[in-house]
């Protein structure tokens, strides 16, 4: 299944390449799709690898490998590392690291230097690297002025689009969960969503100012939802993603004060699971991200307010998706794949990835059980970090193979490298 | 129950029951000797994360009084400093051999985490924001004193930071579970975010609630929220919300003043006011021994508690 449509059969590959599709193919090496869907590999535009710089809670390596277990054959990685993806040496490093990997690795450029929102990274050189995306994720860029700037300057760019962190820190700061009904029981200092509201609205804005593209990073909010409704209808020119624990879990979970619960922006409300369904549903939201964020045990094993924030999501997100969205027909699955696969191929720019599977195409492809049942283990994850929060929960739909421009990277569920 | 985070851990009956042991307590602590055996051969430590007078020589003198051993920890002297984990911390000392740990901690849930990861039985003294269970415990024993153990219908208004208070938090809850009918009183930026789940009502005019009231319950301003934009100025607060010589003055004579240490005379409550014989300030902390002698003994005793 891709863009055009479904159909059954095999598929051939010869080296990077689809040679034919069609039925009763053979071939040297078979792998058996039975009972399975073959879609173009999927494409996460929001990942944290973590290397350099906290190599304990993951490596490039381990990312990746976790990365194609899930089905990807593209991730993004996001510039939050130490030193951060604020100059070339750093990203030429991931990159050449990405590339032997067993996932096809971008990097995410910074916005600023040192992600600090001052003065702009240096986006020509990382372009000319190969970075599309430029974001400080982790941190929002606060000031409206270097927001501008930053969408002027990309501007004169090729496929640039910037991606923005949207929390405002005067709002957000200090905050810990989700400010609503549960964060005023428990006590726990709150994030409003008006403080993603207030800089969707504002950088839908700054794009119609100026005329670059706006990425709007794990939108998790009805309010901000709303708003990069309205901007599209207005032709601007913004993009969404949401994460699958932003359409899955809400922040009564924080109940528990398990830190595996706190993400930025985090866990809200019913109402806005229902909103970023909503969104996904009728292509406000563009497509889903996981927002991967490895954090090891002793990070997370302290009280809530003092953990730091993220969750692990490569190697749940296909069967989240499935479980929660395209099951209860929230999306059919055609739908769910535009917004895992071709949907942030697209955004990204990335040529080779999200199909369609054709012949004459590079063979980047996701070959999916649907009905596999399977339980969340943390230590049986590939990621080097445990904190999922779906601990414990029997999920549907697992990676049978993924293949990587014609090398089966994953093959009956098993890494091979 | 095996600890106390929570005074939902507790409901009506919970609290009934701690107050009447409670009750027991109080005439030990008022002997000549004050002291039983209840807790002989039991440890409690004191795992204080934050700075603490009142709450900590509490639960000392309460364990000391039951004739259990204590052991003090207070984060500031400790390895904490070298960088060790809540969870090696608290594994470390329940490896001497702890019975109880009582937890002061400035982040919500932090005894709700520790009681995951150790077999000893725990009681929140204070989380973050969240709640101070022992102190909501204490608050209405010492109502329950003057007004019988009944609190039906007995109007208490809550008069400060709410929205920054763990004892706002579990009194309230405590409070209304008894029977009160409690009113939160605060600027607007004091004031829970959302008011499910509080069992109560609201107000911004201390004025207008001080008539319909039969306790004025004070919590401690802290300096400085001034600059967090809570409010303009200390005088302005006092101005508006402080009970003050004045407001006191048309109180009836049975209306009782409640604080939950330590005070900022001349802020939320005059000087003079915190000396009237309506204040019960000083009764709380007393009170407070006995109580927290009944939570211990209920979490690690066995037998008759008083000899």
């Amino acid at each position: 299944m891709d863009a055009t449509g479904e159909r059954v059969g095999d598929v051939l590959v010869e080296g990077e390449r689809i040679a034919d599709v069609g039925e009763d193919l053979r071939g040297d090496r078979e792998l058996d799709a039975s009972g399975c869907v073959i879609a173009p590999g999927l494409v996460d535009l929001h990942v944290h690898l973590r290397e350099p710089g906290m190599e304990e809670a993951e490596t490039i390596d381990t990312g990746a490998r976790a990365a194609a277990l899930g089905g990807f054959t593209a991730i993004v990685a996001m510039p939050n590392t130490t030193p951060p993806h604020d100059d070339p040496a750093v990203v030429a490093a991931v990159l050449g690291k990405g590339a032997r990997s067993c996932c096809d690795v971008q990097a995410a450029g910074a916005i600023t230097k040192g992600r600090e929102g001052v003065q702009l990274a240096p986006m020509g050189e990382l372009h000319a690297l190969g970075v599309r995306i430029f974001t400080d994720d982790g941190a929002c860029v606060e000031a409206a002025g270097v927001m501008r700037a930053a969408l002027e300057y990309a501007g004169s760019l090729p496929d640039a689009v910037v991606a923005q962190h949207a929390e405002d820190p005067s709002l957000a700061a200090g905050g810990h969960m989700h400010e609503g009904d549960w964060s005023s029981r428990l006590g726990i200092p709150g994030r409003p969503a008006a403080a993603e509201d207030t800089i969707v609205a504002r950088d839908c804005i700054l794009a119609a100012l100026t005329g670059t593209r706006v990425h709007v990073l794990h939108l998790s909010s009805a309010g901000a939802t709303e708003q990069v409704r309205a901007a599209k209808a207005r032709g601007l020119p913004v993009t969404a993603e949401a994460a699958p624990h932003h359409f899955t879990l809400t922040d009564e979970a924080c109940a528990s004060f398990d830190p595996a619960f706190k993400v930025h922006p985090p866990l809200r409300t019913p109402d806005d699971v229902a909103a970023i369904k909503a969104g996904l549903a009728d292509g406000t939201i563009d497509a889903i991200a996981t927002d991967h964020a490895p954090h090891p045990t002793e990070a997370k094993e302290r009280p809530f307010e003092e953990a730091p924030p993220g969750m692990l999501g490569l190697e749940t997100a296909l069967a989240l998706t499935l479980d929660e969205l395209v099951t209860p027909a929230v999306l059919d699955l055609q739908t769910a794949l535009a917004r895992l696969s071709w949907g942030p191929a697209a955004i990204a720019g990335l040529v080779d990835h999200g199909g369609p599977i054709v012949a004459g195409a590079v063979a980047n492809l996701c070959v999916f059980d649907p009905a596999r049942r399977w339980t969340v283990v943390p230590e049986s994850l590939a990621s080097r970090a445990g904190n999922t929060p779906y601990a414990g929960r029997e999920l549907r739909g697992k990676v049978r193979h993924t293949v990587l421009r014609g090398e089966p990277v994953v093959v009956d569920g098993c890494a091979t490298r | 129950m095996k600890h106390l985070l929570s005074v939902d851990d507790l409901g009506r009956d919970g609290v009934d029951e701690l107050c009447e042991l409670a009750e027991s307590f109080l005439e030990v602590t008022q002997r000549d000797i004050p002291k039983v055996p209840a807790l002989r051969g039991k440890t409690v430590a004191c795992v204080f994360y934050e700075d603490s007078t009142r709450t900590r020589l509490s639960f000392e003198t309460a364990a000391k009084r039951l004739s259990a051993d204590t052991m003090a920890f207070s984060a500031g002297t400790s390895s904490v400093k070298k960088g060790e984990s809540l969870r090696d911390t608290v594994q470390t000392i329940e490896a001497m051999g702890v019975d109880a740990m009582v937890v002061r901690h400035g982040s919500a849930g932090a005894p709700h985490r520790i009681a995951t990861w150790v077999d000893a039985a725990v009681v929140n003294a204070g989380d973050g924001r969240h709640e101070h269970p022992t102190q909501a415990l204490l608050d209405a024993f010492t109502l329950r004193r003057h007004r019988g153990p009944s609190l039906d219908g007995a109007r208490v208004a809550i008069v400060g930071d709410v929205r920054h208070s763990r004892v706002a938090r579990s009194s309230t809850k405590v409070f209304a579970a008894l029977g009160a009918k409690v009113t939160l009183v605060a600027p607007p930026t004091m004031l829970p975010e959302s008011l499910d789940g509080w069992p109560a009502g609201v107000s911004c005019d201390l004025d207008a609630v001080l008539p319909e009231v039969d306790v004025v319950y004070l919590l401690r301003i802290q300096h400085e929220r001034q600059d967090a934009m809570l409010f303009p100025s200390l005088r302005e607060y006092t101005t508006r919300f402080g009970l003050t010589v004045e407001r006191a003055a048309r109180l009836r004579d049975d209306v009782l003043v409640m604080h939950a240490g330590p005070m900022n005379r001349g802020v939320e409550i005059a000087p003079e006011v915190a000396e009237t014989p309506r204040s019960v300030i000083t009764e709380q902390v007393g009170n407070g021994v006995a109580v927290r002698m009944a939570v211990l003994y209920s979490l690690l005793g066995s037998g008759a508690p008083v000899a």
